[in-house]
C-alpha cells in the first residue's frame, strides 16, 4: 500500500475517495467503492491475541501531566492488592514519554521474547506491565517518530505481547485527540459487545485543563467509548506545616463537579495533591503500604471503578 | 491539431534532451514559499512532558517581550489542547481572511501581540480536534506559511508535549528561518525530568539550540504559614542543566497570585513586578534579546 496523500480525509471517512486530495492517489479506487469494506489486518490479529482479555480499561485526558499515569499507576497496585484472585495488566501507550516503567518501580528491566510473543514485565505476582521505556537503551533516547510509526508500535503491543488471561487491562495514554489514542480505538472496540473497552478520565480542577477535558469528552462520545467517570486530582493541597488546606489550582469555573454535571458525565471523586504520593511515584513504591487521606480517597475511586465491572 | 501535435513534440523533447534553459528551470524546482518572511526570530518553547507550564511561560514571555518594546507573535501549535487563547482571555476572536492569508488575533489595537491558535478556528470551545498526524502536519505549515504575521521581532511557539509530528514538523520548516532556540520548561519530578531528557535528545538530533531550562512549580508558599513545601521534589531542573550543559534560566515557584493573569493580557512585569516570577521572566528576556547564553541567573 502506498503512503496517503498528505490531506488525506481518511481511509473510511464519508470523504474517502471524493476529496480533492484523493485525485491521483493510487487506493482512490478502493476508498471510493462504497462495496469494499476496508478491515485493518491488524485487528484480527489483536483480536486473536486479546481473547483472553476480558475487560479494558482506558485513562485519558485531554491535558498532560494532571496524572494520568499517577492514577494508572496507583488503580493497578490497588486492584492488585484488593483483589489478588484477579489478573491485571497495564499497557502504556505514551510513545513519546513513557512513565509507567519508573512508577511501577521496574525500570529498567527487559523485555523478553517467548514462543508466544514478548512477555511482560512483572510488577507483582497478579500485575504486569508493556511499555516502550523497556526498549530504550537509556532514559535519554527519543522517540521521534511520525503518526504511522506509532500506530503499528501500537499494534504490536496489543498483538505480539503475550498478556495471557487478564481479568482488566489498563490503559495510559498520552494527551491529545490523537494518533495514539485513535488507533488503539480501532484495534481495540468492539462494535458487538461495547462493554469491554471503558475510559476514565483524570482532571485537576482549573480551567485551562477542563478545557482540554470537555474535549476528551466529546471525543469519547463521537467514538461511541463509555465513560465511567472522571477523578480530579491535586483538588488541595494540605500543608504539612499547619495542616490547612489550599487550593494551588483554584477552580474559577466551578470546577469538576459542574463541568460533570454539565458534560453528563458521572463524578468518582478527588485525590488531593499529596508530596508523599509524589515522592513514591517517582521512585516506584507501593502506595497499598501507606495509609493516610490520599489512599483513603484511593480506595474509594478504586471501588467504585471496579464496581462498574 | 497542430497544436497538439506540437506539444507532444515539446513533451518529448523536454524527456529526452531538456535544453541548458530547461535544465536550469528544472534545478529550481517547484516555487518554494519560504516560511515567515517578516519575522527576525523565533523562539520554540517545548517540554517532552504535559502540563508542566509551557503554555503560562510562552504567554508571559510573549507579554515581557512586548513590554520591553518588541512586536511578538505567540503561535500556538498544540492542535488537541490549545491553551493559549484561554490564557490570554482571547477565546471569542475569530479568523480572518485576507489576500495574503488569515489574519492573527491582535491582543491590542497597536498591534504589538498577535496570536493564532486553532481554538479560533473552532466551533465551540468544546470540539474535539480528531487528527492524526499527516492532518496535524498540514494545519502547522498552514500557520507557519499562510498566517500573515507582517514584521515580527520575535515569534514565541507554544508546542504541545512529545517529540511527534508537530515537533517533527515545525522543526523541518524551521531549517530555512533563523530560529533563535528552544526554551525548555521541567518541573522538579523525576517523571517529568525523564521525558525533558528525551526532548533535549530531540533538539541535539534536530541541530535546535536550547536556550536553557526553566524549573516551574518549584515549592509551593502556603499562604497560612508561609512555609514552603517542595510538592514536586526541587532542584530537579538544575541539576539536569547541569548534567547536560545547558544554561538553567530560573526556578519559578508556584504562585497562587499569578492566576489573577489569567485571561488578561497583562504581563508579571507590571502587575506583579516584586516577585520571583517576574526578576526570572526579565532575565530570560534579556537572554533572548542580547543573545549572550551566559548563566545569568545563579540564585
Amino acid at each position: 500500500m502506498e503512503p496517503e496523500p498528505e490531506n488525506c480525509p481518511g481511509v473510511g471517512t464519508e470523504n474517502a475517495g471524493k476529496s480533492s486530495a484523493c485525485a491521483g492517489c493510487p487506493n482512490q479506487r478502493i476508498c471510493s467503492d462504497p462495496n469494499t469494506k476496508i478491515v485493518d489486518p491488524g485487528k484480527e490479529l489483536v483480536a486473536k491475541s486479546m481473547s483472553e482479555v476480558k475487560q479494558k480499561l482506558l485513562v485519558l485526558s485531554g491535558k498532560g501531566g494532571v496524572g494520568k499515569s499517577t492514577m494508572v499507576t496507583l488503580l493497578s497496585r490497588y486492584m492488585a492488592r484488593a483483589y489478588p484472585d484477579l489478573n491485571f495488566g497495564v499497557l502504556d501507550i505514551d510513545i513519546c514519554g513513557p512513565s509507567q516503567p519508573r512508577m511501577l518501580g521496574v525500570e529498567g528491566e527487559n523485555v523478553h521474547q517467548s514462543g508466544s510473543g514478548w512477555s511482560p514485565v512483572g510488577v507483582d505476582d497478579n500485575l504486569c506491565l508493556m511499555s516502550i521505556g523497556f526498549l530504550l537503551g537509556s532514559t535519554d533516547d527519543a522517540i521521534i517518530w511520525r503518526g504511522p510509526k506509532k500506530n503499528s508500535m501500537i499494534r504490536q503491543f496489543l498483538s505480539e505481547v503475550d498478556w495471557g488471561a487478564l481479568d482488566l487491562l489498563i490503559l495510559d495514554t498520552p494527551p491529545g485527540t490523537s494518533d495514539e489514542h485513535l488507533s488503539v480505538i480501532s484495534y481495540l472496540h468492539d462494535d458487538n459487545s461495547s462493554d469491554t473497552l471503558r475510559a476514565i478520565i483524570v482532571t485537576t480542577p482549573q480551567e485551562v485543563s477542563l478545557l482540554d477535558v470537555r474535549k476528551e469528552i466529546n471525543f469519547c462520545k463521537k467514538q461511541k467509548i463509555p465513560i465511567l467517570g472522571v477523578v480530579e486530582n491535586m483538588s488541595t493541597f494540605r500543608c504539612g506545616h499547619c495542616g490547612t488546606e489550599s487550593e494551588i489550582f483554584p477552580a474559577k469555573t466551578g470546577g469538576v463537579g459542574a463541568m460533570c454535571a454539565e458534560m453528563e458525565v458521572p463524578y468518582l471523586g478527588a485525590l488531593p495533591l499529596d508530596p508523599q504520593v509524589t515522592k513514591a511515584c517517582d521512585n516506584g513504591d507501593d502506595i497499598t503500604n501507606m495509609k493516610n487521606v490520599t489512599t483513603d480517597a484511593l480506595g474509594d475511586i478504586c471501588q467504585k471503578i471496579y464496581r462498574c465491572f | 491539431m497542430l497544436r497538439f501535435r506540437s506539444f507532444q513534440i515539446c513533451k518529448r523533447t523536454l524527456a529526452t534532451h531538456p535544453t541548458p534553459k530547461q535544465q536550469e528551470l528544472m534545478a529550481r524546482g517547484l516555487p518554494k514559499r519560504a516560511p515567515l518572511p517578516g519575522v527576525t526570530d523565533i523562539v520554540v518553547v517545548a517540554s517532552g512532558k504535559g502540563g508542566v507550564g509551557k503554555s503560562t511561560i510562552s504567554t508571559q514571555l510573549a507579554l515581557a517581550l512586548r513590554e520591553s518594546g518588541f512586536k511578538v507573535g505567540l503561535l500556538d501549535i498544540d492542535l488537541c489542547g490549545p491553551s493559549v487563547p484561554y490564557l490570554l482571555g482571547l477565546e471569542q476572536s475569530d479568523v480572518y481572511q485576507c489576500d495574503e492569508g488569515w489574519v492573527p488575533i491582535y491582543a491590542d489595537e497597536n498591534k504589538t501581540l498577535a496570536v493564532m491558535s486553532i481554538a479560533f478556528l473552532l466551533k465551540s470551545r468544546n470540539d474535539p480536534v480528531i487528527w492524526r498526524g499527516p492532518k496535524k502536519t498540514m494545519m502547522i505549515r498552514q500557520f507557519l506559511t499562510d498566517v500573515k504575521w507582517d514584521e515580527l521581532d520575535y515569534l514565541i511557539i507554544d508546542t504541545p508535549p512529545g517529540t511527534s509530528d508537530e515537533h517533527i514538523t515545525v522543526m523541518e520548516c524551521m531549517r530555512d528561518v533563523k530560529c533563535d532556540g528552544a526554551v525548555m520548561v521541567t518541573t522538579p519530578q523525576g517523571v517529568a525530568l525523564d521525558d525533558v531528557r528525551k526532548e533535549l535528545t530531540f533538539c541535539r538530533k534536530t541541530g535546535v539550540h536550547v536556550l536553557g531550562i526553566v524549573e516551574n512549580m518549584s515549592g509551593f508558599v502556603c499562604p497560612h504559614c508561609s512555609n514552603c513545601t517542595n510538592i514536586f521534589s526541587s532542584d530537579g531542573g538544575v541539576e539536569l542543566a547541569k548534567r547536560s550543559g545547558v544554561p538553567h534560566l530560573g526556578t519559578l515557584p508556584i504562585d497562587p497570585r499569578l492566576n489573577v493573569l489569567i485571561g488578561t493580557t497583562r504581563s508579571v512585569l507590571t502587575e506583579l513586578p516584586e516577585s520571583n516570577t517576574a526578576q526570572i521572566f526579565k532575565s530570560i528576556v534579556k537572554q533572548i534579546t542580547n543573545g549572550d547564553i551566559v548563566n545569568a541567573v545563579k540564585d
